[in-house]
């Protein structure tokens, strides 16, 4: 009999008083894909930084191929034949593929011999793989997709037998993560090994062979991916049945509180990124905006969040007119109670470095409520996120812990609990769930809907179809800056939406401006 | 217990020590090939810098200094900015000075002095204003202005000691003696007034000064809004922006506080000891700030430390140097530069393996 790709016996992990894995067993057959699920803190990535050496096990032993190996740093991982793609590409802007690939396997001084190898096997592996990737191109041009593919290359280069993925989907869109998959089940049948983490069940269940599901640090079951359903998974996860559709009554919208009429943004290099956006969200509505990353949601959240300088265009918060990014910086406007949920925490929501209680006054530091005058008061700083952390669920529930030691999905809690509990009248929400467990993500939709039917005004936007037809009352869709569509979720379906998100516009060309 | 990765006591206290340590083994190294004995040296060192009153004196007098410019150098950092001009600022903290005290001499002390210490800690701001402006809104690298502005607070200071301030009929480039009531009391004077008899020594009022900037500062960072804004600026600008914080103003602001601290270095020197402006008078006090900045992490405690510890350096190192001719000036030099290394610049080196021992002991693991 073949011993298996992966056997983790017993591994045990403790960071001070959080217990993130307890005597976890993890087997995974060669050649399969291989899904680990979890709630958010469950310890997925935790086990996965162990198997990859990039954290020692306290306890427990990992075997390899059927043989014991002591995985001590990423080296003894990648020797042993395991590669990880993080989420975060760990890739450098400015080189092009192949130097990236090189990187650690520079063969000598003189870098011609290490890329004119680097490159054969480049060529080699992405025909072998049906990948196609331009090894001359820069990476800072390249789409997510093809960089995530640089990566997996990255490791394939190095030898990878196993590949890790740490929640691969996340950032891609919905053909890519189709490639993606293809290309997995691809590797898997040429005899690699793949394990996936991930929140979304549809995707284990349309790509994975097994499913290993953590919970609290503790595995509790691995189970046939063909024998078993998103309900029963999810209820394996979270130890309770998780109502995976959302439940919301009709709409009842009131005045207008946001009205966006021609907005133009240009980025630094004088493109137009905003391309004459009018849109409207009247009292107790969700809006949601849908459509493929990068094509100009973020610049229309950032505008209206006063973070970025519109070109041309006018908007309005309960009819007042704004001078976004002028006057009305995202100080005045949060005062005037817009709040904002950034799309990337980690780039904005949050300051990683900072306690958790600190990460959870990000915007509202000039609030009376955290001290008296110039001065914050400890104590108040740190009951008030404990209350938020109360309030989301926050795990662990420590506000004096760094923000970087959260969870990813621990950490959009904290970034919700901030904007949503200050009773804002216009939220703007980017990507609510990216990176949230299954459990949180209804808790965060409940908490959404709640607002929403407290009278406040709701503007989301998701790359997640599925989210933003699930949530939304209105859906407008963005495609190259423009908005070339807007449907009643009910009226809609996939391949409809799937045409204006490609910029598609089914109605009568508009007379030309 | 909560998960924080190693105690405070580990990274700030027995870290910074092993630094020291190694720090001094490496010293003694050198002085061993040079033929001398190390123990006895160091001996030497701590008993001329704290063994009896006039030692210490001199070895707080120093300290002084260095906790201004430290301190300078950590607000600095805490906005994310290396501001390398501390020099600088401290030779126009001087001239501020001096200008107060030589323009209102008829003024009493008790309004006198105070605007004495204003006009250092105004005019050391004023000095890094423009590299500020220009690293906010123009994207000049404030390494870069900081340093020309350091050659140009020296020059400027020459030329207006040997031209318009210098004291007639004087033959050294200073000026002419600040009145009394210009002056910080020593402390041997203070110490008189309860009845206590000091030995003379030239330490003064300002080292209370420089104690009390030092908590200052700690609240400034930890305990106020502007510090919030300070750390989230020089932690994550995106987030500043997004949360409303213009990380240009607060940087311009991070680096006024910074240049003004630096500026009040000079209160210990011109109002403390000299009484008069004089040239060159900071004698690299400025630098050290930058050491002991990073060898106390930014943080005001640590950085009361870090300057007594160079403090020391420097009293115990003139003893030395006298007591033992083979030991010149430059050994001590030597000796302060293996103090920079090993707790300045590489501060981590035995960070890593320290948290692993505490783990194996402790057994409870750490990260990193
Ligand atoms: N370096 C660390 N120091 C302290 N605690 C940590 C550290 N890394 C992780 N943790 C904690 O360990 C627990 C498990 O974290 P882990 O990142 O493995 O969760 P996860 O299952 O990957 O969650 P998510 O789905 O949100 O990514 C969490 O409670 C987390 O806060
Ligand atoms: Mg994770």
């Amino acid at each position: 009999m073949i011993p298996p790709a992966i056997q983790m016996t017993g591994i045990d992990k403790r960071f001070g008083a959080v217990h993130a894995n307890r005597a976890v067993d993890l087997t995974v057959t060669k050649g399969t894909v291989h899904g680990l699920i979890g709630e958010n803190g469950a310890g997925k990535s935790t086990l996965m930084s162990i198997l990859y050496g990039f954290y020692a096990a306290d306890a427990g032993s990992i075997a390899i191929n059927g043989k014991p190996s002591l995985i001590r740093t990423s080296a003894d991982a990648i020797h042993s034949g395991i590669g990880m793609v993080h989420q975060h590409f760990m890739l450098v802007e400015t080189f092009t593929v192949v130097e990236n690939v090189m990187l650690g396997a520079e063969g000598g001084m003189f870098t011609a011999r290490g890329a004119a190898a680097v490159r054969s096997k480049l060529l080699e592996l992405s025909q072998a793989y049906g990948m196609d990737v331009d090894p001359d191109a820069v990476v800072s041009d390249l789409a997510v997709g093809e960089l995530q593919r640089v990566e997996i290359l990255k490791a394939l280069v190095k030898g990878a037998d196993i590949l890790i993925l740490d929640e691969p989907t996340a950032v891609l869109t919905p053909t890519e993560v189709d490639n993606l998959f293809v290309l997995l089940r691809r590797l898997a049948s040429e005899g690699k090994t793949v394990i996936i983490v991930t929140h979304k069940l549809k995707e284990i269940m349309a790509v994975t062979d097994r499913v290993s599901v953590m919970r609290r640090g503790e595995m509790v079951g691995t189970v046939e991916t063909a024998g078993t359903s998103p309900a029963d998974l999810a209820e394996l996860m979270v130890g309770r049945r998780v109502v995976l559709t959302v439940e919301k009554g009709p709409a009842r919208p009131g005045e207008v509180v946001l009205a966006v009429e021609d907005l133009c943004v240009r980025d630094a290099r004088g493109t137009l990124r905003l391309d004459h956006v009018s849109l409207s969200v009247k009292a107790g509505e969700i809006v949601g905006i849908a459509g493929v990353s990068g094509n100009g949601q973020s610049e229309l959240l950032e505008a209206i969040a006063g973070i970025r300088k519109p070109s041309s265009g006018r908007v309005s918060l309960k009819g007042e007119a704004l001078d976004c990014g002028g006057t009305d910086d995202p100080r005045t406007l949060r005062a005037k109670g817009l709040r904002h949920v950034p799309e990337d925490r980690h780039r904005m929501g949050l300051v990683k470095p900072f306690a958790a209680a600190e990460s959870a006054m990000l915007g509202c530091s000039d609030e009376e409520r955290f001290g008296k005058g110039l001065f914050l008061d400890r104590d108040l700083v740190m009951a008030d996120c404990a209350a938020k952390m109360a309030a989301f669920d926050v795990r662990p529930a420590d506000p004096g812990l760094r923000t970087a030691l959260f969870s990813g999905g621990n950490q959009q809690k904290i970034v919700l609990a901030r904007e949503i509990e200050r009773d804002p009248q216009l939220l703007l929400i980017g990507q609510p769930t990216r990176g949230v467990d299954i459990g949180a993500i209804e808790f965060i939709h409940k908490r959404i809907i709640a607002l929403r039917d407290a009278g406040k005004a709701i503007l989301l936007v998701s790359t997640e179809l599925d989210e933003v037809l699930a949530l939304s009352d209105r859906v407008l869709v963005m495609c190259g800056g423009k908005i070339t569509g807007e449907r009643l979720p009910d009226q809609t379906n996939e391949q409809d939406m799937g045409l204006l998100m490609a910029g598609v516009t089914s109605e009568q060309p508009k007379e030309a401006a | 217990m909560s998960a924080r990765p190693a105690p405070l006591w580990l990274t700030a206290g027995v870290v910074p020590l092993v630094n020291v340590a190694v720090a001094f083994l490496a010293a003694g190294l050198v002085i061993a090939l040079i033929g001398e004995n190390p123990l006895e040296a160091l001996q030497i060192m701590l008993r001329g810098a704290l063994g009896s009153q006039y030692g210490l004196g001199y070895t707080l007098y120093y300290t002084t200094s260095f906790i201004f410019t430290g301190l300078a150098v950590a607000v600095a950092f805490h906005a994310g900015h290396f501001n390398i001009g501390g020099e600088g600022q401290a030779l126009m903290g001087g001239l501020g000075a001096a200008l107060v005290a030589l323009s209102l001499p008829f003024l009493p002390w008790p309004i006198l002095l105070p605007l004495c210490v204003l006009g250092a800690a105004l005019a050391g701001a004023a000095w890094v204003l423009i590299p500020a402006y220009l690293q906010a809104y123009r994207g000049s690298h404030i390494v870069i202005t900081t340093i020309m502005f350091n050659f140009l607070a020296a020059t400027l200071l020459v030329y207006l000691l040997v031209g318009p301030m210098k004291m007639a009929g004087s033959m050294a480039p200073e000026t002419a003696k600040f009145v009394p009531g210009a002056t910080l009391p020593l402390m041997n004077q203070m110490a008189a007034w309860f009845g206590l008899t000091l030995t003379r020594t030239p330490l003064n009022l300002s080292f209370v000064f420089a104690i009390l900037a030092a908590i200052t500062v700690w609240v400034l960072i930890w305990r106020t809004r502007l510090g919030y804004a300070i750390r989230t600026v020089g932690a994550n600008p995106d987030a500043a922006v997004y949360a409303g914080i213009s990380p240009a103003r607060i940087t311009v602001i991070a680096l006024l506080i910074s240049g003004g601290l630096a500026g009040l270095m000079a209160t210990n020197e011109i109002l403390g000891v000299q009484g008069r402006l004089i040239n060159e008078f900071t004698a690299g006090a400025g630098f050290v700030g930058i050491a002991v900045a990073l060898m106390g992490r930014g943080h005001p405690f640590g950085i009361v430390l870090a300057a007594l510890l160079f403090g020391v350096l420097y009293q115990g190192g003139a003893e030395l140097a006298f007591d033992k001719p083979k030991i010149t000036r430059e050994m001590i030099i030597v000796i302060q530069g293996f103090v920079i290394l090993f707790a300045g610049a590489l501060e981590m080196m035995f960070a890593d393996r320290i948290a692993a021992l505490y783990q194996r002991f402790a057994g409870q693991p750490v990260s990193a």
